[in-house]
């Protein structure tokens, strides 16, 4: 195997501003990984495998089981007048189109699931308002879920799946876009301590469509999301945002997959965390790959960790793989920082106390982003979101990086 | 009558190999409405004296005293003394992205006076500042100093000073950089704050020429971490023609 490359950042001597774009040699193509429905095709994992290697498989191990029940979380769909939604078996044929599992949780959260939560955008219609879906964590029972959200050729409309309470859940949500449709789809995890969630995201999306896929962790004990969005006509267009937040103990990791399999299409990921706290652990991984026919293609991916205290780990590793020269743009960049000192300088010494200098930068750092989202509800409930993090831990922040007076 | 009054300052920096000593007994009294420059050969220490009466995390004293109006300056947090009234213009300013210069400035006003700025006359004043300042208006909406030029960021220092209104003001180096319009934008706004609030001003410079608008009442040659010699305008001429050469040889051989 070639050299694997690793950029975890070692917090001691991370520089806030060292933004920087690395050549990464992807280890295995993701073009080669082994993708089913079948679960004695991806075996339970021990946790060295390329897909794993961050994650901690020990506290996941729940999940890998072949028997998960269905009765952890409680399900309440409020949808916008034109919206549809419907309960149906597996056997549905609209289930299933967004490509096969790709790994062992993808792979039994499929099979155990007997039915699965569908949430239509028919064809042509304008959501006149969002579609909420709330997952409510009840129990601890080890419980499957299936959800799809359809948006049928030329419809609008924003859903928003927001997970609360405490669970042990393993998601598969289908998201597919039509040609011509206008998806936003967000999901936020902001559990109680104590959750354990796995998510596939599987996105299809035709041509002339375009997906906005958010994705906001901020609670939970375990989070591994792994939205993968591939196109199937040209013209599509997706744009990845995430942001997260983890505290001490917390492990958040997100592993993205834009398969460019046709000509002219446009994929723009932007994911950005904060960090605070002995053993918060982030993993992102942006696989992208151009396929050989997919010429015209557009992509940028970007990662930004911000590291506000020591014992807190960031691994951020971009992966672009290219088989076409035909292309209009590829790029990534990613940046693990600690909190700037200098900066926070900078705020007090104009006289605003170091609580609130701290909240500003942390603010800032996240401002772009959020103004990215363009969903009032879910940026009001961020910024609050965010408040509420920092609010949390800020007596430990202060007792790390109080500035000594002199003597 | 305020002063800032800093007596025999020994401070030291933070390096990897430990710490540095770099001011080696600093003395300076500044009574409020006087201006003092500072006139020095780069690396001589005066952004340490600077950074160190701010409160910069990398500089410790090691020994000495600097009060503002009597108070321990060295006992205060750095944002309690920008609230006591001490301003520093930064050599270098910092980058601060995704906090507009709005926010900040209404933020930072809010902390120094105990209580937000009366709505309606705060966006004037702001403004006219802005105006006098030849900084365009787009630039309230702009994430503080980030990809400001260099000329930019000094005068968005000296905004603030009229803004804040300070006691003391020390500006480390706001001219280096500066073209001749800039210079004189700049220097017009030191003056008019000198000229609405009597404010003492510590004025840290390597060249004499912004000494042409900005007048001080005294000179002190800066060498080796401590003042070498003092005088009025007129040690400044001399500088002019004869450059620091006479004081480094001396602070060598002394050392
Ligand atoms: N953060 C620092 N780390 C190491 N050395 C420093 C640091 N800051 C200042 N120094 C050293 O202290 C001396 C004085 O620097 P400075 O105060 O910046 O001088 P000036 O502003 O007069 O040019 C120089 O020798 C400089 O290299
Ligand atoms: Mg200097």
């Amino acid at each position: 195997m070639t050299a694997t490359t690793d950029l975890s950042t070692d917090h001691s001597r991370a520089v806030a501003d060292g933004a920087h774009s690395h050549g990464v040699v992807p280890a295995g193509s993701r073009a080669e990984r082994k993708t089913s429905f079948d679960l004695a095709d991806i075996p339970v994992p021990t946790g060295r495998e390329e897909e794993w290697r961050f994650s901690p498989v020990a506290r996941l191990q729940p999940l890998f089981d072949e028997d998960l029940g269905a009765g952890g979380v409680l399900t309440t769909v409020v949808e916008a007048p034109e919206v549809k939604v419907e309960i149906v078996g597996k056997d549905d044929p609209r289930l299933g189109t967004t490509g096969k599992p790709g790994d062992r949780t993808a792979v039994t959260a499929w099979n155990a699931a007997a039915e699965a939560t569908v949430v239509t955008l028919p064809a042509e219609a304008v959501a006149t308002d969002v579609t909420s879906v709330r997952v409510e964590g009840v129990t601890k029972d080890v419980t499957a879920q299936h959800l799809l959200v359809h948006a049928e050729h030329h419809a609008e409309g924003v859903v928003v799946i927001d997970h609360r309470g405490d669970a042990t859940l393993n998601q598969t949500v289908e998201i597919v876009v039509e040609d011509g449709a206008h998806l936003t789809l967000v999901t936020v995890q902001d559990w109680a301590d104590g959750a354990v969630h796995a998510s596939s995201h599987r996105a299809r999306i035709g041509r002339d469509a375009k997906l906005k896929h958010v994705v906001v962790t901020f609670g939970g004990d375990v989070v591994r999301l792994t939205p993968d969005a591939t196109f199937t006509g040209e013209g599509g267009e997706v744009e990845m945002v995430g942001l997260y937040f983890a505290d001490a103990d917390q492990h958040q990791e997100h592993r993205l997959f834009v398969d460019h399999a046709v000509p002219r299409c446009k994929s723009r990921v932007t994911y950005k965390g904060a960090l605070q706290g002995a053993g918060a652990h982030v993993v992102w991984v942006g696989d992208v790959l151009i396929q050989a026919e997919a010429e015209g293609t557009d992509t940028y991916e970007l990662n930004r960790n911000l590291v506000l205290t020591d014992g807190a780990r960031a691994d951020s590793v971009p992966n672009l793989e290219i088989e076409t020269g035909e292309i209009e743009g590829a790029g990534h960049a990613s940046a693990t920082g600690r909190f700037d000192d200098e900066q926070l300088f900078y705020l007090m010494a104009r006289g605003i106390p170091e609580v609130d200098a701290r909240r500003l930068v942390v603010r800032g750092f996240f401002a772009e982003l959020i103004e990215q989202i363009g969903v009032a509800s879910v940026e009001d409930r961020l910024l609050a979101s965010i408040e509420a993090e920092l609010e949390k831990s800020m007596s430990v922040i202060t007792g790390v990086a109080a500035p000594a007076p002199a003597e | 009558m305020p002063t800032l009054e800093i007596r025999d300052l020994h401070v030291s920096v933070e390096t990897k190999e430990g710490a540095k000593p770099i001011l080696r007994g600093v003395d300076l009294t500044i009574n409020s409405g006087e201006t003092h420059a500072i006139m020095g050969p780069n690396g001589s220490g005066k952004s340490t004296l600077a950074s160190a009466l701010a409160g910069h995390p990398k500089y410790t004293v090691t020994s000495g005293t600097a009060t503002l109006d009597g108070e321990d300056l060295l006992a205060m947090t750095v944002d309690e003394r920008a609230r006591a009234g001490l301003f520093l213009a930064m050599q270098y300013p910092v980058e601060v992205p995704g906090v507009s210069v709005a926010n900040f400035l209404r933020t930072a006003k809010t902390a120094i006076d105990g209580e937000a700025p009366a709505l309606r006359t705060w966006g004037k004043e702001v403004k006219g500042a802005m105006e006098n300042l030849r900084i365009d208006s787009t630039f309230a909406e702009r994430s503080v100093n980030e990809g400001f030029s260099g000329g930019e960021k000094k005068r968005h220092e000296i905004l603030q000073m009229e803004l804040f209104k300070p006691h003391f003001a020390i500006l480390d180096e706001t001219d280096s950089g500066l073209d001749v319009d800039a210079l004189r934008v700049v220097s017009e706004g030191v003056n008019r704050a000198k000229d609405n609030t009597d404010v003492g001003v510590l004025l840290i410079t390597h060249y004499t020429r912004i000494l042409r608008y900005i007048k001080p009442d005294f000179v002190h040659v800066f060498v080796d971490g401590k003042i070498a010699e003092e005088g009025g305008p007129e040690l400044a001429e001399q500088l002019e023609e004869n450059g620091y050469d006479k004081y480094v040889g001396t602070g060598a051989t002394m050392a």
